[in-house]
């Protein structure tokens, strides 16, 4: 245990946590917007994946790790408009269309890369952005200030989306349609237009969720999410429907693993433990979660399709 | 829900639903229906017949790791035998492979192979209800006293050996990692034969073992790759398919890395340094002699470096040490001639 309370141990297991919690985050703050609108969507595992080999292939084709993200966003973007169509225009059943698109995403990834790959092949994955000064701080600076671009921009999204939501007058929108669209539509809010950007912009986020994963690994293999999809909707409901919160579950779910990973190496975990030790992260969320569900209550309208006048 | 919107929702998510299930069923079981009849004579004789192998394995074949190093020695078979194949991977959960098992069985294939441990209860169970079926279960030795069932097994522990010798001197840092899945069957075989043969090598080393709790999760194995870095191991090895993610680190960080199962330079041809590659054709050639012989089973067999069925393939591209080299080539040529024996499996 000594050896894990060093300075350069704890910041490099702190590092880790961050780095394994940025896919939960950006998938998670995804999934928050679209169920503070009301929409519910079991099939960001699905846009993950997806994102994660259009992000890869593109980067394995043409080097470029930046036209890799875009196209993880441009995967999100157009599964988006499917889950938004299917969810709000068509007003299917949102727990059923989501696992049909986790099952296509799951399904067409794997194919597409058995087909237009082959075999794991890397790529150059996303370099270590220093930011200039801030990195040189002692203990915060290779905590916080040492990672790649997306990391970054994940942190930096939980304000701009908490202000979104909290201090715009669309963040109102958005939050008025999710607790009674109907209230909302009598006094003009559009509540498809509002469920479609949501919608979209969650799934623009899984896909990048799914992007960053492939590009900071370099690599891409079939499931490579490993179900990071489904805890990420489970951290909304963890982070109470807030950016802030989310942010909170990520780190945690993050840190215990990154945690646990260092007490293995440190062998500070016997072997016989470590099956048991895996399972930390879900088993503090689970008990977290419990805790938070007393106190919270979800949109009202969550997972409930909305038609005029009916 | 009134009766048009449960027209409108039927008709939206059927499809939906139908579509992700169509795209799971394809990526995660395909047939590879191979060669065919030599000549094409209107009357098929017995060398003109296929014989039919199904591979039913836990992970995909396309993961440098344990499915495609069997799927990869059935294949090379063809250019042997005529052979008809086919393969499930993916299938993890117990229940969907002893399905897959048991159609193939019904189906008439002469061998179906379940190519996980984990499988072993299932081929107990179904093996006696298709007695004119030879089925094939590995990794493991036993054979449960069926005449139809055969087992196959790697002494795994034989080729980590011989990294474990070279990764001992490798090392300047004196810090070995290793990043393994679950400790059990192959991959223990492989982790334990590793560090006896590091130790023996180098008593100094340290080898620290990282067992994530998982075959496949790429995103864990990097990071624990990471904290090995951290922890300043300057070699580092693994075993199976989500060391992808661990090879990527030590890509990054510049650490050498030995692998198994498959030859996994490509990975990483500046760092790999060498791999053992399984060759279960070894096992497999005597296997398919066997039934064409009337025998279905009740044997098992051992892949190993005597006889060919384990080959450490070192990267060209890799500058390894003059004397380095030559320890690993005299290792070799010691477990072969049985003057080294690693303490593990009792090879």
């Amino acid at each position: 245990m000594k050896e894990f309370l060093t300075v350069s141990v704890l910041t490099a297991t702190a590092a880790s946590g961050i780095r394994l919690a940025i896919p939960f985050l950006l998938a998670s703050l995804g999934e928050t917007m679209g169920q503070r609108s009301g929409v519910l969507n079991l099939g960001v595992e699905g846009v993950m994946l997806l994102g994660a080999f259009g992000a890869y292939y593109t980067a394995l084709q043409t080097h470029s790790l930046w036209l890799g993200a875009l196209v993880g966003i441009g995967v999100g973007l157009v599964l988006g408009v499917v889950t938004a169509v299917v969810n709000v225009t068509l007003k299917a059943e949102q727990g059923i269309s989501g696992i049909g698109i986790y099952l296509f995403g799951l399904g067409f990834s794997d194919l597409l890369f058995q087909k237009l790959v082959g075999t794991p092949t890397p790529i150059n994955s996303l370099p270590v952005l220093k930011v200039p000064v801030l990195a040189r701080l002692p203990l915060l600076g290779k905590m916080l200030f040492q990672h790649s671009i997306l990391v970054y921009v994940a942190l930096l999204l939980v304000p701009v989306l908490a202000f979104v939501l909290n201090r715009t007058t669309y963040g109102t929108k958005i939050k008025a349609v999710g607790e009674n669209p109907a209230a909302a539509d009598s006094l003009g809010v559009s509540v498809t237009k509002i469920r479609y950007s949501t919608v979209i912009l969650g799934s623009v986020l899984a896909g990048l969720a799914g992007a960053a994963l492939a590009l900071e690994l370099g690599i891409f293999q079939q499931n490579l999410t490993q179900g990071e999809g489904f805890i990420a909707v489970a951290l909304v409901y963890f982070g109470a429907w807030r950016p802030t919160g989310v942010l909170a579950g990520s780190l945690l779910y993050g840190m215990v693993a990154a945690v646990v990973l260092t007490w293995n190496t440190l062998g500070i975990i016997p072997q016989s433990a470590s099956g048991l030790a895996s399972m930390a992260p879900a088993v503090i969320t689970v008990v977290a979660l419990v805790f938070v569900a007393r106190r919270v209550r979800q949109p009202a309208a969550l997972a409930r399709a909305y038609q005029r006048g009916g | 829900m009134s009766d048009r919107k449960a027209l409108r929702f039927t008709r939206v998510i059927v499809p939906v639903v139908a579509l992700g299930l169509i795209a799971a069923a394809c990526s995660s079981k395909k047939d590879n229906t191979t060669t065919k009849t030599g000549s094409g004579g209107t009357t098929p004789s017995a060398a003109a017949t296929p014989f039919k192998i199904a591979i039913v394995a836990p992970s995909a074949t396309n993961d440098l790791a344990f499915t495609p190093s069997l799927v990869d020695a059935v294949t090379s078979l063809k250019s042997k035998s005529n052979l008809d194949i086919a393969v499930s991977d993916n299938l993890f959960v117990v229940d969907d492979a002893a399905n897959a098992i048991r159609n193939y069985a019904s189906q008439g294939y002469d061998l179906v192979i379940a190519h996980g441990s984990q499988f072993g209860s299932s081929v107990q169970q179904i093996a006696p209800q298709f007695p004119k079926v030879a089925f094939a279960w590995g990794t493991a030795g036993d054979t449960f006293g069926l005449d139809n069932v055969f087992a196959y097994q790697a002494a795994s522990d034989q080729g980590g050996y011989v990294n474990g010798v070279m990764a001992a001197m490798l090392t300047k840092s004196n810090v070995i990692g290793v990043v393994g899945p679950i400790e059990v069957g192959d991959a223990k075989l492989y982790i334990d034969g590793f560090k006896v043969g590091a130790q023996a090598t180098n008593s100094s080393a340290q080898v620290k073992v990282n067992y994530i709790q998982s075959f496949s999760d790429v995103a864990k194995a990097a990071e624990a790759a990471n904290s090995f870095v951290q922890a300043k191991a300057d070699v580092m090895t693994g075993t199976a398919q989500m060391v992808v993610g661990a090879v990527g680190v030590c890509k990054t960080n510049d650490i050498a890395w030995f692998g198994t199962q498959s030859n996994q330079t490509a990975l990483a041809p500046g760092v790999v340094v060498a791999s053992q590659v399984y060759h279960w054709e070894v096992a497999l050639s005597q296997m398919i002699d066997a039934i064409k012989g009337g025998t279905l089973g009740g044997k098992s067999y051992t892949i190993d470096i005597a006889n060919g069925g384990e080959v450490v393939e070192f990267n060209p591209g890799y500058s390894l040490p003059s004397d380095v080299k030559t320890k690993a080539d005299d290792t070799i040529a010691g477990i072969k001639d049985g003057s080294i024996t690693t303490g593990v499996s009792g090879s």
